[in-house]
């Protein structure tokens, strides 16, 4: 540790709203894309939920917040905003060809390491479950492990105790402790909490924080030279039945008549 | 990692149940790595992982593997990234096979993407379909993105080729108790303290009743549910048809529900024979995880919430009303039938 606290770094991927209507995302077999129209660009939820544990950790014991985004096209207003609730500092690698099919989990986590790997000192990084778009959960470890650090993955509370990290990792049923040691890896899951909202004054200090803009190239990552996987074929699922709308006079008697046509057809 | 020899053959990393028996996620990927391998005329293997395991090594040979290998050690018993990962490392660098296939599982999500990046080559996690490619002979491997919206089909020319798969995806092959079958201990030098992570202990929220992943019934309420007393309500239904409660995302952020509830793409993956979905709205995340289900009933007062478009049969209304009404009569409709 460099200073007093931690310096901790949080990996924010920008997605298209998760939680925008279903009609706005369109299934484009023949290019082999999703696209979105309408929705805004958002920091992928789980990625907010790290973010909300670093600020946990940094009000508890100090230190410095770190925001590290890759991607094309990053939005100006979503880093802000993300900067707002009470991060340090911001770094960007911006390449036009780091998209969804640009990319893959291991060319990403290359690039995020060697990012990291270049910044003055980390002690924990903190990384979404898994991103809204890819739903992968891959990055986050392999970030660790082309940093050398050890990792610890679904992350439901972090805290410090003395040199090492507690983590409760979720599971299924329950959840089991974890602990490690600095520096270190953790992938954050929802259980954490929801990121909180910033104060409109927090807004002014994080428009004047300088932002740091790198390139894959002068990070010396070879994107395309990292990626072991290639997206082949996308397709809507089919999942739409012919659903019988079950009537009454009152909504009580449609919850009876309900009963009886699900006896009337063998499913009870 | 590709230095010498051909990788062939499909390896099933296999999980055993704290009863002692190999899971039925196991059971299932069994099934379907058999099928992989099936389909390129190669062999199918296993890697069983933890402590006693006798019995699990033999249900697995019955289950169609060739080869079981296995690291039976105290210090394996509960699952330890540290251990876990040189075991897996060297035998899938000694056993060189093609595929390696794992559970969507705390231990798989975990394991998988360890493995794959130590070695340099590609996963796919969460697959809802595993084929063989027939023109490249690679793995085709199919997962939901986008929340579920679509589903994206991956590939790679980088061997091993690495997935995890969801419940339910693939179907359990009749054991055979006279297959023929090795077991192959692999020597471990198992030490927990050199570890750099260090497992305290595991915390279980059992619940009561019917497992949600195992019930023919699931009754899951969302939102629109209000609070925690409405969740009682359709405890009551539950259990009149043996089945166990679900819930959209929300109820459990907002602890109207245990989390262990959630039912979709970060929940659990559940097929019931029938499911009934209450004041929830049918996000692709939460379908995701619920329409593989035999029947769904939606209740719904918004008539153009997305989950009429995936059942079969629909009541729109205030869901306290319907459910009410439909409680009553089931009482009458089962005491009828005893
Ligand atoms: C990365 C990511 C992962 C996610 N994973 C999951 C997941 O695994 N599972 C999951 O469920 N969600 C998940 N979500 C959340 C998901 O996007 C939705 O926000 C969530 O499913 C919505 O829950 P809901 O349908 O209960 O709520 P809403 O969308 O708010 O729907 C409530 C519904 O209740 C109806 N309603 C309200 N009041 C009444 C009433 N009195 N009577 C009858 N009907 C009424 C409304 O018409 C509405 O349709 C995830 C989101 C993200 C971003």
């Amino acid at each position: 540790m460099s200073q007093v606290g931690l310096d901790i770094v949080v990996c924010v991927k920008q997605v298209p709203d998760p939680e925008g209507p279903s009609s706005s995302f369109t299934v484009d077999e023949e290019n082999v894309r999703v696209v979105t129209s309408g929705i805004p660009p958002v920091v992928s939820p789980f990625d907010e939920n790290a973010l909300e544990a670093a600020l946990r950790l940094k009000k508890a014991g100090g230190g410095r917040i770190t925001l590290l985004s890759a991607g094309t096209k990053i939005s100006n207003p979503v880093m802000l905003k993300a900067l707002a609730t009470g991060a340090d500092n911001l770094v960007l690698v911006q390449d036009g060809s780091l998209d969804y099919s640009g990319t893959d989990s291991r060319s990403t986590a290359a690039l995020l390491a060697a990012a990291i790997g270049r910044m003055d000192a980390y002690d924990l990084v903190l990384t979404g479950r898994q991103a809204a778009d890819t739903n992968a959960g891959q990055v986050g470890v392999g970030i660790a492990g082309f940093l050398g650090i050890p990792a610890i993955t679904f992350a439901g509370k972090i805290d410090i105790a003395g040199d090492k990290v507690v983590v409760e990792r979720v599971l299924p049923d329950g959840y089991e402790v974890v602990e490690g040691p600095l520096p270190l890896l953790v992938t954050v899951s929802h259980e954490v909490g929801d990121l909180r909202y910033p104060h409109i004054a927090e807004i002014k200090r994080a428009k004047e924080i300088p932002v740091a803009r790198w390139t894959a190239e002068e990070l010396g990552v070879d994107v395309k030279g990292e990626k072991v996987t290639e997206l082949v074929g996308i397709s809507a699922p089919r999942i739409s039945r012919r659903c019988e709308l079950v009537e009454g006079d009152t909504q009580r008697e449609a919850g009876e008549n309900l009963a009886r046509a699900l006896r009337r057809d063998g499913v009870l | 990692m590709t230095s010498s020899g051909e990788h062939t053959g499909v390896l099933v990393f296999a999980e055993c149940s704290s009863g002692g028996n190999v899971t039925r996620l196991t059971r299932e990927i069994m099934g379907l790595g058999g099928e992989l391998a099936d389909l390129l005329g190669e062999d199918l293997s296993a890697a069983l992982i933890g402590s006693g395991l006798q019995e699990p090594g033999r249900e697995l040979v019955a289950l169609g593997a060739g080869r079981v290998y296995v690291a039976d050690d105290p210090e394996l018993s509960t699952y330890n990234p540290g251990l876990y990962v040189p075991v897996m490392r060297d035998l899938i660098g000694d056993a060189r096979p093609g595929i390696v296939v794992f559970g969507h599982t705390p231990a798989g999500q975990d394991l998988a993407p360890r493995l794959a990046f130590e070695m340099g080559t590609a996963l796919t996690t969460d697959c809802v379909k595993l084929d063989i490619d027939a023109q490249s002979r690679r793995l085709l491997a199919t997962k939901p993105v986008y929340g579920g919206v679509g589903l994206g089909s991956y590939r790679s020319d980088k061997s091993p080729q690495m997935a995890t798969v969801r419940p339910r995806v693939g179907r359990e092959r009749e054991p055979d108790p006279a297959a023929a079958g090795e077991q192959v201990m692999l020597s471990v030098d198992a030490d927990a303290t050199g570890a750099a992570l260090r497992h305290v202990r595991t915390v279980g929220e059992e619940a009561e009743g019917v497992r949600l992943e195992d019930a023919p019934v699931v009754v899951s309420g969302g939102r629109g549910i209000g609070g925690p007393e409405g969740f009682e309500k359709l405890e009551a239904v539950a259990g009149l048809l043996g089945g166990a409660v679900g819930a959209s995302r929300p109820p459990c952020d907002l602890g109207w529900m245990p989390s262990t509830g959630q039912v979709g793409i970060t929940g659990k993956n559940v097929a019931p024979d029938l499911y009934v979905a209450v004041a929830l709205s049918g996000s692709s995340q939460h379908l995701s995880g619920m329409t593989d289900s035999g029947k769904i009933v939606a209740v719904n007062n918004d008539p153009d919430a997305t989950i009429f478009t995936v059942a079969d049969y629909g009541v729109v209304g205030e869901w306290s009303e319907v459910v009410g009404g439909f409680t009553e009569a089931l009482r009458g409709l089962l005491s009828e039938r005893e």
